[in-house]
């Protein structure tokens, strides 16, 4: 059954249409390759399969109605930090013990009005703090990719490491991610998978568990751009219940693929050319601009002053709203509760035994900078800092800029239980150098494949466009897509 | 901030000490609870008295992903309220979030306003006294702000052994927080202003001021120092819940600071809790132990901004505020006094309103504030359980004006309105009290009484005064009915009375 998990979204979907397929068969082919890698991989925490063939087979009758929605009949992961009616909904945290919401979440809602099929619930970071999933209390996820000739495990990225994982060994068709400083596009780039964080406010927050509310963004990963596209397009919507969501049409994505670039300006900021950055990433870079320019595109050298900045000010902002938005994780209404002699006493057992280290450790961060006496130093100034990188953005498109190349991440996978980003999280936290200033602008920012390492792992360029104009990153994203050519995984396990 | 001194210091209003006078500053913070439907930032119900967490939404719940979307109701009440103030109405604003942990606070933190209120600065003119003479003071009082808040659920100590409960119904319902600046010098003061400030809400029918089911509740921080001195170290007395404890509190408080410091003490800043039973407030928590609320903008909210026109709006149909009211019964003959009376309450301005239009002013306030509140007052009722409608009172206004009956029928068919009911006219139709004003059969009736009392009408030329004496016969005479004017008339004129 493995040539029916292999068909990308846009291929499934020609095939169910035209009936060549039923989706109970896509879901259980998706199903069994879950059980045969689910142990090994760690990518699902939760796998619903009686539901996914129940949603199959309700698709399936659609289907032969000449019915059906957009993504009808196609089985898609979700992060689990994504509500989902009677599923469990934990954040991979052990605080969320046997949470299963009332409610479903309005991105997942809407995929599934548009009939598509839910596989099971994926590993991701504990409340989406990390870059490698490791902080998850369901364990590690594996990377599908290894080094040429290496037994060594490496991690997938994160926070949203299971999504990206289960669409590159083809556990699902496509997978919800959220990206908060680069949760989706890093990982989407450790597994040469596609990731795009849309405009904040094209996706509806509601019902997804919060991180950090004015970075928060859900997002598809997938195998393919057209895939992103299609899907993008199912997720969005504006939700009256998200005041921050915004009001206006989705467009028809898809349809942007294959557009020409001739024309464009694409421009390439001085800043992101790190010290110490591998050479291979420079190289990959400067392919992406060849590829860009064959096709008739404009390089030009733009700079963006504030972008050093972007990183410090991301992990102040990010745990000042994270340590609020987690206090309601008390023990007294819904998840874990350890009891202690008092309500503080059960406060603080319970939150001590349900929060992980790293998840500690930014919550402290954001009680510290919101402090009396510290507020004015970091919070206010991180803040300041965030409105100068949304002007860098803003003057380099009032210049004619229609999107910014940059590398997706300062390098390849890592290894699981890295030394170096053990003793210093610092280290861990440069995963998102590239992609952080998205979020703090606001903006889009889509993740490609582009090429591989010396050791044969993927490699990923980012395109940063305008807000809300996803369309010209998905056009420029499928050019660079179509020159880079694609990188199969080799299945090992 | 700098705290300006508004007010001289008034001997009337200092409090004596073993050192002299002291001179007492109190600003206050009253937490009103907003009419509106639903809740500030979800769609469950405000309804009072529902049965324990029978109100509450998943945002309420403080469920994980659940957004709080801003109530526009709420929103306008703040506006219709800071208009009520005189207050500044700040077109944008911000919602923060007060960080801080308890079981009746799902979310672990309260959506505030902080930095930017919905409404800034404004005034309130409060009444104070009488005092000997019967003189009241007018003070105006200023206002430093208004915010919208969140209020808390309510944690229940009672329900068992060892746990406590958590009824999260009013978890979520706005409050309008309205701080005073530190502008009132007295107990009678700041009762005044509590008492001026609950009129408001309900002219305004912004907060339904309840203070004893806790829908208006006050804080209230009390320093003192020698009159026209530097401002004292000041002490907050949370959740005080009548006006009458307000007094209390203050005078007991401010009567323990100063003894503190005559004794060489000095101040230390608390929050500090009234306690009714003893009469006396106690420490609460020290400054030391304050929360550091970490306030910081709430990123789920974008920050709240409205144009000029919909302030316009709210204001052009605001009510008519107590003040105003006041200004214009005076204006059509009442006293101050009376005007003041009638104002009190909205339910008591209305009906007179209702009574008093189309007729005489001076008239109707009478009987509202003579016979009707009189009536009520005596009967232990409210202005809303009036036997007597505006509508019947206004009958029997007209009666009296047609000259069918006396002012002194009127107040029998009063009595049996109140009583029985019915149309006024068809009452004194029925039961025969229309008055008499026929001159043919009240004159028959004065001949009478001439004829039967010749000795009086010998004095009676002598001392006109008497002729009183020959009204009241001929009334009692015709049991009331025969119009006084017209026997007094043909009395004076019988005697041979000049006028």
């Amino acid at each position: 059954m493995t040539d029916l998990t292999s068909l990308t979204i846009a291929e499934a979907r020609e095939k169910l249409r035209g009936r060549e397929i039923t989706s109970t068969e896509l879901t259980d082919a998706y199903l069994s390759a879950i059980d045969a890698a689910n142990d090994t991989l760690n990518a699902y925490v939760k796998v619903t399969a009686d539901k996914a063939r129940e949603m199959a087979k309700a698709s399936d009758e659609r289907l032969a109605n000449g019915a059906g929605g957009a993504l009808e009949g196609i089985p898609l992961g979700i992060k689990d930090l994504f509500g989902t009616e009677g599923v469990h909904t934990q954040a991979c945290s052990h605080v969320l013990d046997g949470f299963e919401p009332r409610y479903e979440s309005t991105v997942t809602a809407n995929l599934w009005a548009d009939g598509a099929v839910m596989l099971g619930k994926l590993n991701m970071d504990e409340f989406a703090m990390g870059s490698s999933n490791e902080t998850s209390y369901y364990g590690p996820v594996k990377n599908p990719w290894r080094a040429r000739e290496s037994n060594k495990d490496l991690v997938p990225g994160g926070s949203s490491g299971g999504s990206a994982a289960a669409v590159s060994a083809f556990l699902c068709a496509g997978a919800t991610a959220t990206d908060t400083g680069g949760s989706i596009r890093q990982p989407a780039a450790f597994t040469g998978t596609v990731g795009i964080k849309p405009t904040y406010g094209r996706c509806s927050r509601w019902g997804v568990v919060a991180f950090a509310s004015s970075l928060d963004q859900a997002g598809p990963i997938t195998r393919d751009v057209r895939d992103a596209a299609i899907m993008l397009k199912s997720m969005a919507s504006v939700d009256p219940k998200d005041t921050t969501s915004v009001d206006r049409p989705v467009p028809d994505y898809e349809s942007a693929l294959g557009q020409s670039v001739r024309g464009m300006k694409i421009g390439i900021p001085a800043e992101y050319r790190m010290d110490g950055m591998p050479e291979e990433i420079e190289t990959l870079w400067q392919k992406g601009m060849a590829w860009l320019r064959d096709a008739g595109a404009e390089i030009v050298d733009i700079t963006l002053p504030h972008t050093k900045y972007a990183l410090p000010a991301y992990y102040i902002v990010a745990p000042a709203e994270a340590s609020s938005n987690l206090a309601r994780y008390d023990g007294v209404r819904y998840g874990l509760r350890v009891p202690g002699k008092d309500i503080t006493e059960m406060y603080e057992k319970t939150r001590a035994a349900g929060f992980g280290h790293e998840v500690k450790r930014r919550i402290l961060i954001g009680t510290y900078v919101l402090s009396a006496g510290y507020y004015d130093a970091y919070y206010l100034r991180a803040q300041k800092v965030r409105t100068l990188i949304k002007r860098d953005f803003e003057t380099v498109f009032a210049d004619g800029v229609d999107a910014i190349l940059t590398p997706a991440t300062p390098s390849a996978a890592f290894g699981i239980a890295d030394q170096d980003m053990a003793a210093d999280p610092v280290k861990m936290y440069l995963n998102d150098i590239f992609t952080v200033t998205v979020n703090m602008a606001g903006l889009p920012g889509i993740a490609v494949p582009a090429g591989l390492d010396a050791q044969g792992l993927p490699l990923g360029l980012q395109l940063i466009g305008k807000p809300f104009d996803e369309e010209t990153l998905f056009r420029t994203a499928h050019v660079l897509e179509q020159a880079a050519g694609h990188f199969p995984v080799e299945k090992w396990w | 901030m700098s705290i300006i001194d508004t007010r001289t210091p008034d001997p009337k209003r200092l409090i004596p000490g073993a050192t002299g006078d002291w001179e007492i500053v109190i600003g206050m913070e009253v937490h009103a609870q907003v009419i509106s439907e639903s809740k500030l930032f979800s769609g469950a119900s405000t309804e009072f008295g529902a049965e324990p967490n029978a109100n509450v939404s998943l945002v309420d719940a403080a469920m994980p992903g659940m957004l709080p979307v801003i109530n526009e109701e709420c929103v306008k009440q703040a506006v219709r309220t800071g208009l009520g103030l005189k207050a500044r109405i700040n077109k944008k604003s911000v919602f923060d979030r007060k960080n801080y942990f308890y079981p009746d606070l799902p979310q672990g933190y309260q959506i505030s306003q902080f930095k930017q209120p919905i409404v800034g600065e404004g005034e309130v003119v409060i009444s104070v006294g009488p005092d000997r003479n019967g003189e009241f003071e007018d003070v105006e009082i200023g206002i430093e702000r208004l915010h919208l808040e969140q209020d808390a659920g309510k944690s229940m100590h009672d329900q068992h052994p060892t746990m406590s409960y958590v009824d999260l119904n009013r978890s979520g319902v706005a409050l309008m927080e309205i701080v005073s600046k530190p502008d009132l010098r007295s107990s009678d003061e700041a009762k005044a202003y509590l008492t001026k400030m609950r009129q408001i809400l309900r002219y305004l029918g912004t907060c339904d001021g309840n203070m004893d089911e806790g829908s208006m509740r006050a804080d209230v921080n009390v320093s003192v120092r020698k009159p026209g001195g530097d401002f004292g170290t000041r002490c907050e007395i949370k959740n005080v819940n009548s006006i009458r404890f307000v007094g209390q509190a203050i005078e007991s408080e401010a009567r323990r600071q100063i003894a503190i410091i005559e004794d060489g003490g000095s101040i230390n800043q608390e929050t500090r809790l009234f306690d009714p039973g003893r009469g006396e407030t106690r420490s609460m928590r020290s400054k030391e132990e304050a929360h550091d609320y970490r306030y910081f903008p709430d990123p789920d909210l974008l920050p709240l901004e409205f144009d000029d026109a919909f302030v316009e709006d709210l204001a052009q149909h605001l009510p008519e505020l107590p003040d105003e009211k006041k200004a214009r019964l005076v204006s059509l003959g009442l006293s101050a006094y009376d005007a003041s009376i009638l104002v009190s309450e909205k339910p008591i301005a209305d009906y007179f309103e209702q009574v008093a239009a189309g007729r005489d002013a001076k008239t109707a306030a009478n009987w509202v504030i003579n016979d009707l509140l009189g009536a009520l007052n005596k009967a232990g009722l409210g202005i809303e359980e009036t036997p007597v409608s505006p509508a019947q009172l206004g009958g029997i206004i007209d009666l009296i004006k047609s000259g069918d009956i006396s002012g002194k029928i009127a107040k029998d068919v009063f009595e049996i309105v109140w009583h029985d009911g019915g149309d006024p006219a068809d009452i004194v139709d029925e039961r025969g009290m229309k008055q008499v004003t026929d001159a043919g059969a009240i004159e028959g009736e004065v001949d009478k009484v001439i004829a039967a009392n010749p000795d009086k009408v010998e004095q009676a030329k002598a001392k006109p005064s008497l002729a009183g004496w020959f009204v009241g016969q001929v009334m009692k005479a015709t049991q009331g009915k025969a119009n006084p004017q017209a026997v007094q008339a043909l009395v004076r004129a019988k005697l041979g009375i000049e006028d």
